[in-house]
């Protein structure tokens, strides 16, 4: 048992140096995608969970951990998806939002709970600019160049920065 | 191409010594329900599963072609993104969907050849006729101008954000969560149509006088999206589905509060058509020349690996 305990450890270990394709500062740990690694008698499963319905990324990050994997000596590797419960951006640990800010990335807020409303002023986000902290920072987009993120640009030192959203 | 090296099957593994995980999307197919279980709930018609999932993997997924042509094309960068964006997670949908309604009853999947490498769910999107499709012929529209865009993204997502919170409670797990994950996505699109909606209805001379003549466009099609058919009545009753007719009132308060706030009157038009037609594969002309364009390249190679 002390062997399996001790090989699971290593397969989460190895599974947890995966980055994501599209922010590659973060590990799949850090972004909350990795649900699970159990390690078995043959091999090793690895459960992720999508961000959004559409994210091309999760068939790089599957095919990156079948990698990581095998190289690391493991003879089957299967990768699971669970769907539910759906992803949420709270999810993405201290150390992946300190990842993000270090990138020049600024990270979510606590995501919407409650019944869905519609929101047709401007959206308001209490952030600040990555670069140089300012408050003062206005939306330019709400969708931005991958699903997760919306486009942000700093009133004082004009940097334009992504935020990954809240969802 | 028979003596083609079996470790070579895409001439771009030759260059990366077969290491697809270099590849943005690898150079394989992947089961997006892989590990998920998909087994049929008590008390639920597989097949009915299955014509329900079509129905709504459909609308997603002719829609998000619709939308992805402004690709481009849309009055600046960051709308273009935006519209891409909306169109990408109604893919990402519709892929769920068709998925699953593979699952639940094989025989809606499309015969392929024998050794043809497409999944399932894309042997429905790229290789069934259009009478086999079950989408609304709201979604097949032309896209107009903006405004008229705006005006059925507003009305769409408005009706696709309250059938998703409802069908979060399905009995089908994998629906459940499918539609779980689609109300945090269309939530925002919801938000990006109204906001639009409102700027062009109090912008300038021009865009109001766009935006209404958009909703003039859209008003008669409107309906269309609570008219229910035999298999959503089924769908209902056996709690895996959604009556898209229970949805009206709530849906009407959304469109009415968006109106309000942009000094609009609900048209004074009667809807347009009779009966849910597409839901029984009679199509609007504009869907053959949709699916010959999202459709041709898949059917000339259907033995094709991408």
């Amino acid at each position: 048992m002390t062997t399996l305990a001790a090989g699971r450890t290593r397969a989460r270990e190895i599974a947890g140096t995966v980055v994501d394709p599209e922010m590659p500062m973060l590990t799949l740990v850090d972004l909350g995608v990795l649900r699970d690694v159990t390690e078995s008698e043959v091999g090793v499963s690895v459960t992720i969970t999508p961000t959004y319905s559409g994210c091309p990324a999760m068939a790089t990050m599957r095919d990156d951990l079948v990698h990581a994997l095998s190289d690391a000596g493991y003879a089957e590797v299967e990768v699971k998806v669970s769907l539910s419960p759906a992803w949420s951006s709270d999810w993405i640990t201290a150390e992946g939002r300190r990842k993000l800010r270090a990138h020049g990335l600024s990270a979510p807020g606590p995501s919407p709970t409650g019944p869905v409303q519609l929101s047709l002023a401007p959206v308001r986000r209490a952030i600040d600019c990555p670069r140089c902290g300012s408050a003062d920072v206005r939306l330019t987009s709400e969708f931005g160049p991958t699903a997760c993120k919306a486009l942000y640009q700093c009133n004082d030192c004009l940097e334009p920065f992504e935020h990954v959203k809240e969802i | 191409m028979d003596d083609l090296d079996l470790d070579h099957e895409s001439v771009y593994d030759g260059l990366l010594g077969g290491d697809s995980s270099q590849w943005a999307f690898g150079t394989d197919f992947e089961d997006p329900l892989a590990g998920v279980d998909t087994m049929i709930p008590a008390g639920v018609d597989g097949a009915a599963l299955a014509a329900y999932c079509l129905m709504l993997g459909d609308d997603a997924l002719i829609y998000a072609h619709r939308l992805s042509e402004w690709t481009s094309n849309a009055p600046d960068l960051e709308d273009d993104i935006a519209l891409a964006n909306i169109a990408l997670d109604l893919l990402g949908q519709a892929r769920l969907l068709l998925a699953r309604a593979a699952a639940a009853d094989a025989s809606v999947v499309p015969q392929m050849p024998e050794g043809s490498p497409v999944p399932p769910e894309d042997a429905l999107a790229f290789f069934r006729d259009e009478h086999a499709f079950r989408n609304m012929g709201y979604v097949e529209a032309l896209n107009g101008d903006f405004a008229v865009t705006i005006v059925r993204l507003l009305l769409f997502s408005s009706h696709r954000l309250a059938l998703l919170q409802r069908l979060a409670t399905s009995v089908d797990p994998v629906l459940s969560a499918i539609a779980a994950k689609g109300v945090k996505e269309v939530t925002y699109h919801r938000d990006y149509a109204g906001r639009w909606f409102v700027t062009l209805a109090g912008g300038t001379e021009e865009s109001r006088r766009r935006l209404v003549a958009g909703l003039r466009t859209v008003w008669p099609t409107y309906a269309e999206l609570s008219r229910s058919t035999q298999v959503e009545t089924l769908a209902s009753e056996q709690r895996f589905g959604v009556d898209p007719a229970v949805l009206t009132e709530e849906v009407d308060a959304v469109v009415d509060h968006v109106l309000a706030m942009a000094a609009l009157e609900r048209p004074d038009l009667p809807p347009s058509g009779t009966g849910p037609m597409g839901r029984i594969g009679r199509h609007t002309e504009e869907m053959g020349h949709l699916l010959a364009e999202m459709q041709v390249v898949a059917r000339a190679h259907p033995l094709g690996k991408w």
